[in-house]
């Protein structure tokens, strides 16, 4: 990042009751900057967001703002506000009294002022005309505006969202990816964005933190994380992946399911035992005799843009998605080019992700939807 | 045929409510209608308002003006005491919400003529809290037969109802909602001034009816506290029902009044509260 240090987390711990949810995180977060906390329920991304908002205090390490120490300061005293994960909008006030909140609490009396900066941020929001409308009568996506609003009106430095989308439908939350988006960049606060969902912490962010149980799994552009994922958890989180044993004979060269490829990686030494990421659209169905390697076909499922395909190889289940059919229960090749490879370095996610065995979006569903808030 | 349902579905729900509105018919509007009957009625059945232009001779209007004063005194100092303890209940561990709120029933569950009995021997001259003033040599203080016995009395007995309310509707403010405040720079006290209060008005309002409207007609508590020294409208009322002086005219008329007076004070403080909240769209 090219703008200046703002908030500098370090080496923060946080248990609660017992129950390590975070451990010895550190993170630099800068100016103008949009950054996601990305990870599954339970992995410590809200407690994040909540100790740099304030309403958490770590038991450990410190919460730097702007080059001073913030971790006793209340909420009410920091320059950061908060887009709740429900809204938490007050129902005993108007639009327009949501809204004007934070600036009849600093005190400003001017009702000229007040009502110039309202409308400016209902305009900013596409909420004109909305201003007597009672705030348990709007729909989600309206509350959703008001309470960006709502945070926006004093200026903050930095912008705290939490899971703000999750509760809209997918139209909607597409249209608010980019309506947050160009937002930040228009208004230059910094954006913590806090999600479940990697396609949106890919789309929007600056910098993405993939995070698990506690732990930084990895930082860096949405193109890094996808293309260089650090770990299997990592390249499983972020998108669908076949994830394959394999070794690095020497430079350049790995082999993996018996047959030796050409890749763009080196430096892991001689006859090393690495993990393989293949992305599944990064794979070609050819005939089976011009195949590197050959499988059988699995299942077939047409997801609109493409086939998804399930294919055996050597009793690896492996994803492809192609856009050309292929019938199921039939044998193909495949052949992959060298930069599509991406090698990394054997790690306590091995073997863990990566396998399409017991694929089923429907699983995948549950699990995403089954933890609590956090 | 929609039509038809809509119908058949109306008759059974007038059906169904049917038992409620028996009930109502028989216990609520009859005793009124007999209420109003009397009112308007002398010993020989015919039609007279001289019941009503009795009470506005002065003893009696002294008698609804010492009601209204001790009650209202009673309910201030109720919400004075129960407002900060909801407050404080609604924000401690679920647990010991749980135990609080238990803590404030128990009393609710013994006969008030019991713990008017006790306050009796609490304050009397050679009562508990007399012999202990003396003893630490302040001296004795009169209090049985005061009007503030009487207040102390209606406090004790009808702070739950005050408490009960105010504690349900701020325990269901939302956690999320003070954290947003404090989010946008409220420190504790505006927290409670921008938020928990306006939020929980409405416990404010039914707490204050369920302790002004039984202080303002109780007459256990004033005879037993206020031992006769002066009366208040319950006991008055009551003294024409029963006893020597029995009149079920008057006694019906000053039935009626009160009632009229709390229907009054009840819509008064709904009016107040109602454009309260009304205010905040009118700024705009």
């Amino acid at each position: 990042m090219n703008g200046k240090k703002l908030i500098e987390l370090r080496g923060i711990t946080k248990a609660f009751d017992g129950e390590v949810v975070l451990d010895n995180i550190s993170l630099d977060i800068y100016e103008d900057e949009f950054i996601t906390l990305l990870g599954p329920s339970g992995c410590g991304k809200t407690t994040t967001l909540r100790i740099i908002g304030g309403f958490e205090t770590p038991d450990k390490g410190d919460v730097i703002f702007d080059g001073k120490r913030i971790n006793d300061t209340p909420p009410h005293k920091r320059h950061i506000n908060t887009v709740f994960q429900k809204y938490a909008l007050f129902p005993h006030l108007n639009v327009y009294e949501n809204i004007a909140f934070g600036l009849r609490v600093s005190g400003l009396k001017d009702e000229e002022e007040i009502s110039r900066r309202v409308r400016e941020m209902l305009e900013m929001v596409n909420l004109r005309g909305f201003e007597r409308r009672h705030v348990t009568k709007l729909s989600g996506g309206q509350q959703q505006r008001v309470a960006i609003a709502r945070a926006l009106i004093n200026k903050p430095r930095v912008l705290l969202l939490d899971e703000p989308l999750g509760a809209l439908d997918l139209k909607l939350r597409k249209d608010m990816q980019n309506e947050l988006k160009g937002m930040q960049k228009r208004t230059g606060i910094t954006f913590i964005y806090v999600t479940h969902d990697q396609e949106e912490a890919l789309s929007m962010s600056d910098t993405v933190v993939v995070m698990n149980n506690g732990s930084i799994m990895q930082i860096g552009t949405p193109t890094d994380i996808y293309n260089e994922p650090s770990n299997a958890y990592v390249a499983d989180f972020i998108g669908e992946s076949n994830i394959v044993d394999g070794v690095m004979l020497d430079d350049y060269s790995v082999k993996l399911a018996g047959h030796t490829f050409v890749c763009v990686d080196k430096g892991f030494g001689k006859n090393t035992p690495v993990d393989v990421v293949i992305r599944p659209e990064d794979v070609d169905v050819v005939p089976t005799a011009e195949g590197e390697l050959c499988g059988h076909v699995v299942s077939v499922t047409f997801k609109g843009v493409h086939y998804e395909v399930i294919v055996d190889i050597d009793g690896f289940k492996w994803m492809i998605q192609t856009t050309d059919y292929v019938a199921p229960d039939t044998d193909i090749g495949v052949k992959i080019e060298p930069d599509a490879f991406h090698i990394m370095n054997k790690s306590e996610y091995s073997g863990m992700f990566g396998d399409y065995s017991s694929f089923s979006d429907e699983l995948d569903q549950l699990s995403e939807n089954g933890g609590e808030d956090d | 045929m929609a039509a038809r349902g809509t119908r058949g579905q109306g008759l059974m729900a007038r059906a169904a409510a049917s038992p409620h509105i028996v009930w109502s018919v028989l216990f609520i509007i009859a005793p009124l209608l007999f209420v109003v009957y009397y009112t308007f009625t002398d010993a020989d059945g015919a039609f007279t308002t001289e019941n009503v232009s009795r009470l506005f001779t002065s003893n009696y209007v002294l008698i609804f003006v010492n009601s209204v004063c001790l009650a209202f005194i009673a309910t201030v100092i109720c919400l004075v005491i129960a407002y900060p303890t909801a407050y404080l209940f609604s924000r401690m561990k679920a647990k010991r919400q749980r135990a609080a709120v238990l803590l404030i029933m128990i009393p609710l569950w013994m006969n008030f003529l019991i713990t008017t009995y006790s306050w009796m021997t609490l304050l009397e001259d050679t009562g508990i809290i007399n012999s202990a003033l003396r003893r630490i040599g302040l001296g004795a203080a009169h209090m049985i037969n005061t009007p503030g016995a009487v207040v102390v009395g209606m406090v004790f007995c009808f702070l739950p109802y005050m408490i009960l309310p105010i504690y349900t509707v701020m325990s269901g403010i939302d956690e999320k909602l003070l954290e947003a405040s404090a989010d946008l720079g409220c420190n504790g006290w505006q927290r409670l001034v921008r938020v928990v209060m306006p939020m929980s008005l409405s416990g404010v309002v039914s707490g204050i009816t369920m302790v002004f409207v039984p202080s303002i007609s109780t007459f256990y508590i004033s005879q037993k506290l206020g031992g006769g020294t002066f009366q208040l409208i319950g006991d008055t009322i009551e003294s024409y029902f029963v006893g020597s002086a029995i009149n079920y005219h008057f006694g019906a008329a000053l039935s009626l009044v009160l009632m009229v007076l709390i229907l009054i004070s009840m819509a008064v403080m709904n009016h107040y509260t109602d454009s309260e909240s009304g205010e905040r769209t009118k700024m705009v």
